[in-house]
């Protein structure tokens, strides 16, 4: 193994979603009363890389997209074991949707250059879309797998893969470079110990702009996103509180309109 | 293409096993609304020995069914499936395209959009259009808490992934509809990982904390023979069995069972009370859920101030109906994923 990406986004801390505030004039949340945490599902994607790493060497390298200010949020991946980080800063990156997001990690990757894999959390808690692992693996060239649940590997270095689909698995097998986005299933992320944190002091960052990537600035950013935001909506968190009403049948058949939605069968 | 202001209107027929997933049906019904104000509906069909399909696509409101028979699309491969779907966009242009928010179009359907380089929205619960007969997508972020409109004004196609459920499939009815078979242009080469194995799952014994589903049943349930009807639930959902503290006490459930300030603090997609009165010893350790749903025959039980479902019936007569319902509900869904 040579090396191995980990996209690695700050997000918003569930715990003060409830102080988020909205500017109706650009349409966006203001968010910078909110302090940030790494995706939860990215620590699992960052334990995914270290495991590869520990069983077959090379070097991982956490990868995000985000303002300056993430720095401290990349160290705590750095303390998890991760060897380096390349942080994506400059304001034309703002706005960007999921394909502009993809783009700007794509030529990330390949400055970063020789990697065998790049791993995702499967979904980010905020934005929500799931769309940058399909995304990304598009714009390199690559395969892709998502809902990756399992991971093993067998003797000529092929990745057999487990993923999860409704009511059930599927395996694969392929040969890397690949992308892969996880869920929470996979694994553990480590303990992080104090000597990791005191390592990670000392662990490169580098922060790279767009004189950098040199990313044609008409596909990037607000401006070069297909999506727009047309509408905007803060909801406060409260339960919805729906009562099903009418005999025991018709309520028995709106209970299982309920249940399918969740989508659990 | 807009042609003569005809819009074009696409439906990913989603199918695993030659199964086709009910939230295919759900777009063609949203589909044909769209198109009610001039507009075609196209399904489209990939897989291998599918044709059959088609006939119930058109009887849910394809005008149309593009067909892409090919041995190497029997099994839904991202590669193979992108690469077709990306060339039959760029031949047909279609102004809108539409897929599940299942397992499969979560993956497939971003691959797709960035290949054609367009907008795609992700989860919609809501499709309209505007006045000048733009798709306005109405998609759920920061864990419902934000909703936001999405557009994609400039590019084409409009793509949305829609949650299953969200849309209503129409009741079908013999219609005319064509079946087009397109030509299935694939690479021998480079397609990506191979299926090896695809398996049910038969959760049983799911650990508390791990299950998506938790069902738990309360002191209102009444006796350990109407407990199994809390056990046949739980397992036919995939989920697991959880308690309130008398349960335990009775010995119908574990110990390990118990959710609550003494027992398990549990956070599962969709969590059901039954029989619960839901004071705050147990309303801690089930609160995080995502979805809520209780049912207790007191309109009045504390439970409800945290439900987003409530149903205030005797659960007697709601749950063996509903262990039917799922039931039938499975048979139906076979093999499909
Ligand atoms: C309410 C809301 C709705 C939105 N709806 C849409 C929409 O419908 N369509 C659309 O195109 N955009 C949408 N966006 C914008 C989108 O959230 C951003 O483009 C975001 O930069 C990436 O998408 P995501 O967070 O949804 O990523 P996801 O695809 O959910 O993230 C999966 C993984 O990708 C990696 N990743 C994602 N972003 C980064 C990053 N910046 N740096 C490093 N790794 C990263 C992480 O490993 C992450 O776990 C929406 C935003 C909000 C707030
Ligand atoms: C220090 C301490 C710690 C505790 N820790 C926990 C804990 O961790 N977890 C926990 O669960 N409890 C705990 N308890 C116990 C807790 O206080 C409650 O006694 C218990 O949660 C009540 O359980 P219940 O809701 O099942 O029963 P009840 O309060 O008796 O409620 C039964 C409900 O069933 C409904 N019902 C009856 N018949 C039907 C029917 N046919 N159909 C539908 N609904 C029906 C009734 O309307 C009623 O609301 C703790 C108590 C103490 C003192």
């Amino acid at each position: 193994m040579k090396r191995i990406i980990v996209c690695v986004k700050p997000v918003p801390d569930p715990k003060h979603w409830g102080r988020v505030s909205m500017d109706p004039d650009t349409m966006t949340l203001r968010r910078e009363v909110i302090p940030s945490i790494v995706n939860p599902l990215d620590k699992h994607a960052i334990e995914a890389g270290l495991s590869v790493r520990d069983s077959f060497g090379g070097e991982v390298v956490l990868l995000s997209m985000a303002p300056p200010s993430a720095q401290p949020l990349l160290r705590e991946g750095l303390a998890m074991g991760a060897d380096r980080a390349v942080l994506l800063s400059d304001p034309v990156f703002a706005g960007s949707d999921t394909l502009a997001t993809s783009l700007i990690l794509a030529a990330g990757c390949r400055y970063i250059g020789d990697f065998d894999l790049i791993f995702l959390g499967n979904m980010s808690i905020d934005g929500s879309t799931a769309q940058v692992c399909s995304q990304l693996a598009e714009l390199l060239g690559l395969p892709n797998v998502m809902h990756v649940t399992g991971l093993s590997w067998t003797n000529e270095g092929k990745v057999i893969i487990t993923r999860k689909i409704e009511n059930g698995f599927s395996k694969l097998v392929g040969i890397p470079p690949l992308v892969l986005s996880v869920r929470k299933e996979l694994n553990k992320p480590r303990y992080v110990p104090f000597t990791g944190i005191l390592a990670a002091e000392s662990k490169e960052i580098r922060v790279l702009s767009n004189n950098d990537l040199k990313i044609d600035p008409s596909q990037i950013g607000l401006a070069g996103s297909p999506t727009k935001m047309a509408g905007l909506e803060i909801r406060r968190f409260e339960r919805k509180r729906e009562r099903l009403e009418g005999s025991p049948e018709e309520i028995v058949r709106k209970l299982m309109d309920k249940i399918y939605q969740i989508g659990v069968i | 293409m807009e042609k003569g202001g005809q819009m074009e209107i696409w439906v990913f027929a989603e199918q695993r096993g030659g199964e086709l997933h009910k939230v295919s049906l759900e777009l063609l019904g949203k589909a044909k609304e769209l198109a009610s104000k001039g507009g075609r509906v196209t399904a489209v069909l990939p897989g291998h020995d599918v044709k059959a399909i088609s006939r119930s696509l058109i009887n849910h409101g394809a005008d149309r069914v593009l067909l892409a028979d090919d041995p190497r699309l029997g099994i839904y491969r991202i590669i193979p499936y992108s690469l077709l779907l990306g060339g039959m966009i760029q031949d047909h242009r279609p102004d809108i395209f539409l897929m599940g928010a299942t397992a499969m179009g979560v993956e497939l359907a971003p691959r797709v959009a960035a290949k054609v380089k367009t907008g795609l929205s992700a989860h919609c619960i809501d499709l309209s259009l505007d006045s000048q007969g733009r798709l306005l997508q109405v998609v759920p972020g920061w864990g419902g808490g934000v909703v936001a409109t999405v557009s994609c004004p400039e590019h084409r196609p409009q793509m949305a992934t829609v949650m299953p459920g969200a849309m209503k499939a129409l009741p079908p009815k013999e219609r005319e509809g064509e079946i087009f078979e397109v030509a299935v242009e694939l690479p021998d080469e480079n397609l990506g990982p191979e299926v090896i194995e695809i398996t049910q799952e038969k959760p049983q014994g799911l650990p508390l904390e791990k299950a998506e589903v938790v069902v738990a049943g309360g002191w209102g349930i009444g006796s350990r023979e109407n407990w199994q009807l809390i056990q046949e639930l739980a397992s036919l959902l995939g989920g697991a069995v959880g308690a309130t503290r008398p349960p335990v006490d009775e010995g119908w459930a574990l110990e390990g069972q118990m959710i609550g300030q003494s027992g398990k603090t549990i956070r599962p997609r969709l969590y059901i009370g039954i029989g619960i009165s839901g004071v705050m010893h147990h309303v801690v350790g089930m609160e995080g859920s995502d979805h809520i749903i209780a049912i207790n025959s007191d309109p009045n039980a504390e439970i409800f101030e945290t439900a987003d479902v409530i149903v205030v019936e005797d659960f007697k007569k709601i749950i063996p109906p509903l262990i039917r319902e799922i039931k039938n509900r499975l048979k139906k869904q076979g093999s499909s994923d």
